[in-house]
């Protein structure tokens, strides 16, 4: 069963009233729109219900339309053009109702409408009346289908518009907000009436935008990005919490606008004797609690710059899916690196460093082995130039010093360890 | 009457397997252990324990961070998530990377030299599950600031992570874990091999205190090139 609106010059808010209704809506024409009606009966009643129901959901929003229910789209269109007010149009009783509407109802092509025209043809009962073998003979595929119209059996599926997808909500306050806690509740419904929206389209969010216009008329923004498409409302709530803990807005909230961006949800599959991880929402929950620990920019994981200075990296927010490091034979001696280097005092002896005395470090230096000489960036402000020396202290432990040849001074940068 | 230590022993034997002791230590198989790879020192211990806290302390260069960067090595390889709460911010990736720590699969958290915040950070990794192993380096905090760590911290992290997956790998100067690490191991340098002009490798010595071994384990690092 499908029922058709039809109104010239209200295009956007019949396809608006029409999703009232029901999630498939086809627009027909810039004054009329289809909408799927089936499975309305249970819900609401006996077709005339229905069709006075949308009329009175149509006529709330200020628009005076015809509404007509019919067991076709094409029957319910044309008797909504055709009729005034509500129609309903019984099933096989679908020719004997448009009888009486003018030929132009059905917008034929220039030529044909001329033909009929001179035909003396002028009503869809004159042209339901019209033999099928004559009319596709003279009047070809067009006037078959013009004849299926008029007979009201032309048989098509719809062909509904997505709905407008508008993933925001806002709230404007009647009294500006200064406290963080009524704010979490405001949050929690928002984020929980997005994620409903998310979960009726079967979405998932991979941004939250969240801005806080506030009393001295400065906006206040918060963007997070997800590492993974999400739809958890709790995480949601507790990410932008934390968020506004460490960087709370300067005034008094006035409006609360919520924000996510859509995305197709992640569909994992892990094997049964792959390793546990961390659920991404819980992970990234964590994250963001350090994060308001030890400040976001020293959590992630680290990437290698792609420079040949020394300890220099990167750090990348949350993990990646893995590269398969080459694991070798054996131990390799790591290097325990002093950010920053500790400044040295080195007594040299022949051009080699005899003894280091730094904060913690003290000792004569039984073996040697450099200086490797490194250099670069001498096109840029951070530019490096230096001599790096492996040392054996008396009391065994190894060190990384280096001359800073443009400073002229010793830093120790590091323990083997 | 009774000394007061075979009166404990005698109590326990009685409720054994009746009641989880909320002080006792569950002794793991050998599913329960991650294998570091290094034959001598996995022949010490008998593998890193899951959701127990083993303690690795000696002085600079004796072994700790090439054995945990090793024991990391091992977990990603295995496809497990791991994390390097980073005391002093010490970590060099690439070290790491050499030693064949998948690093997409490594979490590192910096704290500055704040062991309240490594503490912190390190229950809130372990609460929050998932994680094959997760240590905690104050190898380079001050002995005092170390010694200042309360002990309900350290059993803290012992209940959090008991009856999970998860490896609690803490690297110290110093012992501070105390009862509530259920392995403790010492590492000592032994020297290094020095060939034209260049550090080859470091030898090393590990000991297991906890449970406490008389044997030794000697094993070696090779420098990076």
């Amino acid at each position: 069963m499908y029922a058709a609106i039809h109104a010239p010059g209200h295009a956007a808010s019949l396809v608006a009233c029409a999703h009232e209704f029901s999630p498939l809506v086809e627009e027909t024409s810039p004054d009329t729109v289809v909408l799927d009606a089936g499975g309305l009966e249970r819900l609401i009643g006996p077709p005339r219900e229905i069709a006075g129901l949308i009329a009175r959901a149509v006529e709330e929003a200020g628009i005076r339309a015809n509404v007509a229910v019919a067991s076709n789209c094409d029957a319910a269109v044309c008797a909504a053009r055709g009729f005034a007010g509500v129609t309903v149009v019984p099933l096989k009783a679908e020719a004997k109702i448009l009888a009486p509407l003018a030929v132009s109802i059905l917008s034929p092509p220039a030529e044909l409408a001329e033909t009929l025209e001179r035909w003396g043809i002028r009503t869809l009962g004159e042209v339901a009346a019209l033999p099928d073998l004559g009319v596709a003979a003279r009047l070809g595929e067009d006037g078959l289908r013009l004849l299926r119209l008029a007979r009201g059996e032309n048989q098509r599926p719809l062909a509904p518009a997505e709905a407008p997808a508008v993933y925001q909500e806002s709230i404007e306050l009647e009294h500006p907000l200064e406290l963080l806690e009524p704010l979490l509740f405001l949050l929690a419904r928002l984020t929980g009436e997005l994620c409903a929206r998310l979960t009726a389209r079967g979405l998932a969010a991979n941004e939250l935008r969240l801005r806080l216009k506030l009393e001295n008329q400065a906006e206040h923004a918060v963007t997070i990005r997800l590492p993974v498409p999400m739809r958890a409302p709790g995480t949601f709530r507790k990410l932008l919490q934390l968020e506004l803990e460490g960087n709370p807005p300067q005034s008094p909230i006035t409006i609360v606008t919520l924000a996510v961006e859509p995305a197709d949800p992640r569909v994992v599959q892990r094997g049964l004797f792959v390793p546990q991880a961390p659920e991404p929402e819980k992970l990234e929950l964590t994250l963001a609690r350090i994060g308001a620990i030890v400040g976001r920019e020293n959590v992630g994981a680290p990437e290698l710059a792609d420079t040949h200075r020394a300890g220099a990296f990167r750090l990348r927010r949350g993990l990646g899916p893995g590269r398969g490091a080459v694991k070798p034979e054996g131990a390799r001696l790591a290097l325990r690196r002093f950010r920053p280097p500790l400044a040295a005092t080195v007594v040299e002896d022949n051009g080699r460093p005899a003894r280091v005395q730094a904060r913690g470090v003290r000792g004569v230096v039984l073996r040697s082995a450099g200086p490797w000489r490194t250099a670069g960036d001498w096109w840029r402000d951070t530019i490096w130039d230096r001599d790096e020396w492996d040392v054996a202290l008396k009391d065994g432990a190894l060190y990384l010093v280096c001359f800073d040849r443009r400073a002229g001074a010793w830093f120790v940068e590091g323990a083997y360890d | 009457m009774q000394p007061a230590g075979s009166r404990k022993i005698e109590l326990e034997s009685l409720l054994a397997g009746r009641f989880d002791l909320p002080l006792g230590i569950r002794e793991a198989d050998e599913s329960e252990r991650l294998l570091v790879g290094l034959p001598e020192l996995d022949g010490l211990t008998g593998g890193l324990e899951r959701g127990a806290l083993t303690e690795v302390f000696g002085a600079a260069s004796s072994g700790r961070t090439t054995f945990a960067l090793r024991a990391l090595a091992e977990a990603t390889a295995r496809g497990e998530i791991c994390a390097w709460v980073d005391t002093c911010d010490n970590l060099d990736p690439a070290s790491a990377a050499a030693a064949g720590v998948d690093l997409d699969h490594l979490l590192w958290v910096r704290c500055g030299g704040d062991a309240e915040r490594a503490l912190a950070s390190t229950d809130l990794l372990l609460q929050a599950g998932g994680f094959g192993m997760v240590v905690l380096d104050i190898a380079h905090l001050d002995g005092r600031a170390a010694w200042r760590i309360p002990l309900v911290a350290w059993f803290r992290l012992r209940r959090v992570i008991e009856n999970t997956p998860a490896i609690l790998l803490v690297l110290s100067r110093t012992p501070q874990a105390r009862q509530c690490a259920s392995a403790v191991l010492e590492m000592r340098p032994r020297g290094a091999a020095w060939s034209g002009g260049l550090l080859r490798e470091t030898r090393l010595a590990a000991a297991s205190r906890k449970p406490a071994r008389p044997a030794e384990a000697f094993w070696r690092a090779q420098a990076i090139g």
